[in-house]
């Protein structure tokens, strides 16, 4: 689960990611396979010499974790605040590196995602696929099925949520405690260099030393004000995700990831939905052709209303016989345009990080907007605009890009760089996925940004799509609605954005991602082969599909023959842009 | 967006590329959608909004490609339309000229409006830009032109009883959910004329459909066939009552739910076998009795069911029912259900026990149950616990009828009206004797012929020698 937010920020993480992206790419193929870690070509060789070393290490380490001081007189090679998912990658990934590792949770372990986010709100999700499944006679019919009636058991449905969060969570720290991490609890405070205060009520507070210290406390539903939470009638995700009702009509205001995947769970359980949107479209994060056809499928055909280009000004919890209240104002005059009464008001506005009481003031770091400011590297710096050494911030408290997995990648970008290695992660390459039936996916750019970049940078974009309605699996599945789309550079075959609405989406995109990630260009990939049947051909038509600018061929233009330079210049490209130079080397 | 209308070129291959209007001669439009509004004219085609999918209720003109005065061949692609599923070409089946648009682009109109005019030559191209300015004149005060359903919902107010409970707070009057929005919009019902009955005064979907004279979606019925697995195997494939096209002008009232239960029962009973015998009975000695203990608050009907239940008890197969094909299922209790006609329905309160119960007690049990009955207040054993039922038209002077097996019982007797008829006697002397029809429908799964007979001929002997009545 994402804010809506989300698309405005990794807008900022693309500029400062951009440069950084297509450098591996570039390398020679030998070598490719490490693009995603982005390590500095010196390395991969070393690496692999002291693989066998450091694992021995690390097993070292997690039999005696606690033991054994942390180098240099410290408590702790790497202390992390919050067990989020990112924590969690990051915990995982540095005792594999052989750094003794201690976790700071104030909460519970697993974070927002596992919690109360990602998880959770699957198994709802789970259900809402089934119930829509049963529910579309026409589909049953033409399937050959006959359904009497369908109905379901809210106390059942919300307890399948809330097991599968409990499951997870208790999968998530024995697997830390298996490797030695030490979970210590409480609330994490920095109080100096390399120095963490950690302790909860009623208990005496320890001071740690670690040589680095990640803070990963993650973020909370954001409420706008003006609107009264009473966890009943007007709640967040947070509430909403133990399903303590299911009201006949809900308002969401906010038609991102986390509205439109309610959404589908309220409207599968039978309420009628009506989305209050600030922007003048739903939708806003997502690629304008997907949102548009997103809207067609998932929004048009289901019990949804929709107010676009206002504000919830004032949200009132209902109460005195009086039904939720939630004022309407324009988003541009702030003119009051309509009062809505509903039974219930989902808040799905986004995200704000939860950094207070971090003690950040300590070290001379200021947030912004509540977001911990970091670098490419995600090295928070302080007010002066310097590098706080040894200090870095991932996950949705950095705000780059507020999702579970991309916390994580970023917490294992920061271990490679402890460990002595440089990297940089390339946000570019990391997917989204939303969980709607059917599912929604997405990583790199969209149309527009990346016909804006193309502009900036003078190259040329091309698109090209391919429908579910031509897949057989899909076919088979009688889920033909759907389209992928894929938006690469002209020239050089570079994968700059794949968007999947359709059937098992955020399984698919993937080979999209991995290719971003691994800097694999079209002309490439469209040589893998794909099992038949299966959704996945819906990405290789989409790569075959794919075709380069044609080489310039001098005799194409008698008119005009190039200038010799012109000439020259084009040869070297083309040379550079050759499938074949590749496969000679 | 600004290249939006580029209609979605997907794959050419799996869509259909260009889905033709139906441009029909407005004369000639045909069908009972809008018979009897039709004048004839000349050659003056409408394009209407087409069904771009089996979904879709309404379109958005995303562009027109023809412009007014353009004149179109047939197959050419006149219109852009933006459906629930996809931007599509649309093209028209007639030559002619495009006299007039009467959705502009970025308007949404739905499936079936007319969208465009189309003239034939030049010299019809006023006539139908008057006829233009005519349905945009029509279109805000009169009704809608109608599409099937609004015929029988304009003529027809909205159910007036519902709207007793007056929403109280005024302010949230003309509040309608989002599925109760569209579905007005679809069925052009207009919402201010709606009462809701939904929450806090709210315009739920159902009020907009009872608005619109549409009948529940057959859901309710796969719900309930469901819900009754005694007669599901066979109620599976009765057919339910195919909906007809709804008549023009009629006045649709659902179901009140007795109505409803009625209506499922009796299809259901068509997957039972019955059989009919009759049985003439004289009646003179049972009238005597009856003129003796009427002063003490007995009825006919008690009287009759006093006596069905003596015969049943010697005749317990008649008393048995058959509820899953495969076996009997004798009951231990008889209990005679004894069909009413209350208001707006029917009605089958059960005396139960009738063979043990004196008729003086059975006459007091019916008077209290038909007391409850006029006042709804039966509880469910009151009226769904019978053996066996009896129903009787007599008093109408119907002298013959055919009653309707209810599902779970094994028969049912329908009485006549007592009649001075002609007899002979076996010596063949004649005389005027009092005779009653009466006509029983059973289940030949378990009751057959001989059965029937034999439990006939002790009712009547019963009914003829009628003291052991009084016992």
């Amino acid at each position: 689960m994402q804010s809506t937010a989300a698309a405005s920020v990794s807008a900022s993480a693309i500029a400062s990611g951009g440069g950084a992206r297509s450098e591996p790419a570039r390398r020679p193929g030998g070598l490719r396979v490490c693009g995603l870690r982005g390590e500095s070509p010196a390395c991969p060789s070393l690496r692999i010499s002291q693989a066998p070393a450091r694992l021995a290490v690390a097993r070292a380490a997690a039999a005696t974790n606690g033991a054994v001081a942390g180098s240099g007189g410290f408590d702790y090679d790497l202390v992390i605040i919050g067990a989020g998912v990112g924590g969690h990658g990051a915990a995982l990934h540095a005792v594999e590196e052989g750094l003794k590792t201690a976790i700071i949770e104030g909460d519970v372990v697993g974070g927002t995602c596992v919690n109360r986010g990602c998880v959770p709100s699957k198994a709802l999700l789970a259900v809402s696929g089934r119930m829509r499944e049963l529910h579309d006679e026409h589909h049953m019919k033409s399937l050959g099925l006959q359904v009497s009636s369908t109905g379901y058991d809210r106390q059942a449905v919300a307890d399948h949520a809330n097991n599968l969060a409990s499951k997870i969570r208790s999968n998530l720290t024995n697997s830390m405690k298996a490797l030695g991490v030490d979970i210590l609890t409480g609330v994490g405070t920095i109080v100096g260099k390399q120095k963490v205060r950690y302790g909860k009520v009623g208990f005496p507070e320890k001071e740690i030393t670690a040589r680095n210290i990640i803070i990963a406390t993650g973020s909370t539903p954001f409420v706008p004000k003006g609107i009264e939470i009473d966890g009943k009638t007007v709640f967040t995700s947070d509430h909403a995700l133990k399903l303590e009702s299911v009201p006949d009509w809900i308002a969401i205001v906010g038609s991102g990831y986390i509205g439109l995947e309610f959404s589908d769970v309220y409207t599968a359980l039978g309420s009628e939905v009506t989305f209050v949107e600030a922007l003048d479209q739903l939708m806003p994060g997502f690629d304008p052709e997907i949102a548009k056809l997103a809207q067609r499928v998932l929004i048009n055909p289901r019990k949804i209303d929709y107010h676009t280009g206002v504000f919830a000004s004032k949200i009132t919890p209902a109460k005195d016989g009086k039904p939720v209240l939630i004022e309407l104002i324009d988003a541009k005059t702030k003119e009051h345009k309509e009062t809505l009464e509903v039974d219930a008001a989902l808040i799905a506005t986004g995200r704000a990080p939860f950094t207070k009481g971090l003690g950040l003031e300590n070290i001379n770091v200021v947030t912004q907007r509540g977001f911990v400011p970091v670098d490419e590297r995600m090295r928070v710096m302080d007010a002066d605009g310097n590098v706080v050494p040894n200090l870095y911030c991932i996950g949705d408290a950095n705000g780059k890009l507020m999702l579970a997995h991309a916390a994580s990648a970023q917490g294992i970008s920061v271990v490679e760089q402890i460990s002595g290695r440089d990297h940089i992660l390339n946000h570019l390459s990391i997917p989204a996925a939303c969980f709607t039936h059917p599912e929604i996916s997405m990583v790199g750019l969209t149309e527009p940004q990346a016909r804006e970049k193309a502009d900036k940078e003078g190259f040329e974009i091309s698109v090209v799509k391919t429908s579910f309605k031509a897949n057989t699996k899909a076919l088979a599945e009688n889920e033909g609605d759907g389209i992928a789309k894929l938006i690469y550079r002209s020239d050089t075959g570079e994968i700059l954005g794949v968007h999947i609405l359709g059937l098992h989406a955020a399984d698919l995109i993937h080979e999209a991602s991995n290719a971003i990630a691994l800097g694999t260009r079209v002309q490439d990939i469209k040589f893998a082969v794909h099992a038949h049947p299966t959704l996945s051909e819906v990405l290789d038509e989409l790569f075959k599909a794919a075709k380069l600018q044609p080489r310039e061929v001098p005799d194409s233009k008698p008119s005009q023959p190039p200038q010799p330079l012109l000439k020259v210049l084009s040869f070297i490209t083309a040379l550079l842009s050759s499938p074949k130079r590749d496969q000679q080397r | 967006m600004a290249t939006a209308p580029a209609p979605l070129s997907l794959s050419a291959s799996t869509l259909p590329a260009r889905l033709r209007a139906a441009a029909v001669p407005a004369g000639a439009r045909g069908g009972q959608t809008r018979r009897g509004r039709m004048v004839v004219r000349a050659k003056i085609r409408e394009i209407f909004m087409p069904a771009l999918s089996s979904t879709m209720t309404e379109g958005k003109i995303v562009s027109w490609s023809a412009a007014e005065g353009d004149r179109v061949n047939k197959g050419d692609a006149v219109v852009v339309v933006e459906s629930d599923k996809a931007d599509m070409d649309v093209e028209t089946f007639h030559d002619g000229i495009v006299a007039a648009v009467l959705v502009p682009a970025g308007e949404s109109a739905p499936v079936g409006a007319p969208i465009a005019l189309l003239a034939e030559s030049e010299e019809e191209v006023p006539l139908a830009l008057a006829k233009a300015q005519e349905l945009a004149n029509g279109q805000p005060q009169q009704a809608p032109p109608a599409p099937a359903e609004d015929a029988a919902a304009t003529p027809s107010p909205p159910p007036s009883p519902a709207a007793a409970p007056a929403p109280v707070a005024a302010g949230t009057k003309g509040i309608a959910s989002p599925q109760a929005k569209k579905l007005a919009k679809q069925h052009r019902v207009d919402l201010a004329k709606v009462t809701g009955t939904g929450p806090y005064g709210r315009i739920t979907p159902e009020d907009v459909e009872a608005a619109a004279g549409i009948q529940p979606k057959p859901k309710p019925a796969a719900v309930a066939a469901a819900s009754a697995p005694v007669a599901a195997p066979s109620a599976a494939a009765v057919p339910q009552a195919a909906v007809l096209p709804p008549v023009p002008g009629a006045t649709v009232v659902p179901f009140t739910t007795m109505q409803a239960a009625v209506s499922k029962n009796m299809v259901e009973s068509l997957a039972v076998p019955t059989f009919r015998v009759g049985y003439p009975i004289v009646t003179d000695k049972l009238d005597e009795l009856y003129e003796k203990v009427k002063p003490k608050g007995v009825t006919m009907t008690v009287l009759l069911a006093k006596a069905a239940a003596m015969a049943l008890a010697q005749h317990p197969v008649v008393n048995a029912s058959c509820r899953d094909g495969k076996s009997f299922t004798y009951n231990s209790n008889i209990n005679i259900a004894v069909a009413v006609a209350i208001d707006g329905g029917l009605i089958t309160p059960v005396l139960q026990d009738a063979d043990k119960l004196d008729i003086y007690l059975l006459s007091q049990n019916w008077k209290d149950l038909v007391k409850k009955a006029r006042a709804k207040q039966l509880q469910p054993n009151d009226y769904s616990s019978g053996t066996f039922t009896l129903s009787n038209l007599g008093m109408f002077g119907v002298d013959r009828f055919d009653a309707i097996l209810p599902p779970g019982q094994g028969a049912i007797m329908a009485v006549g009206a007592s009649k001075p008829t002609v007899v002979a006697d076996k010596d063949g002397f004649f005389s005027v004797k009092s005779k009653m029809l009466v006509n029983v429908t059973a289940d030949h799964r378990t009751v057959y012929g001989a059965d029937l007979a034999a439990f006939l001929q002790t009712f009547a002997k019963i009914i003829e020698d009628p003291e052991s009545l009084t016992l």
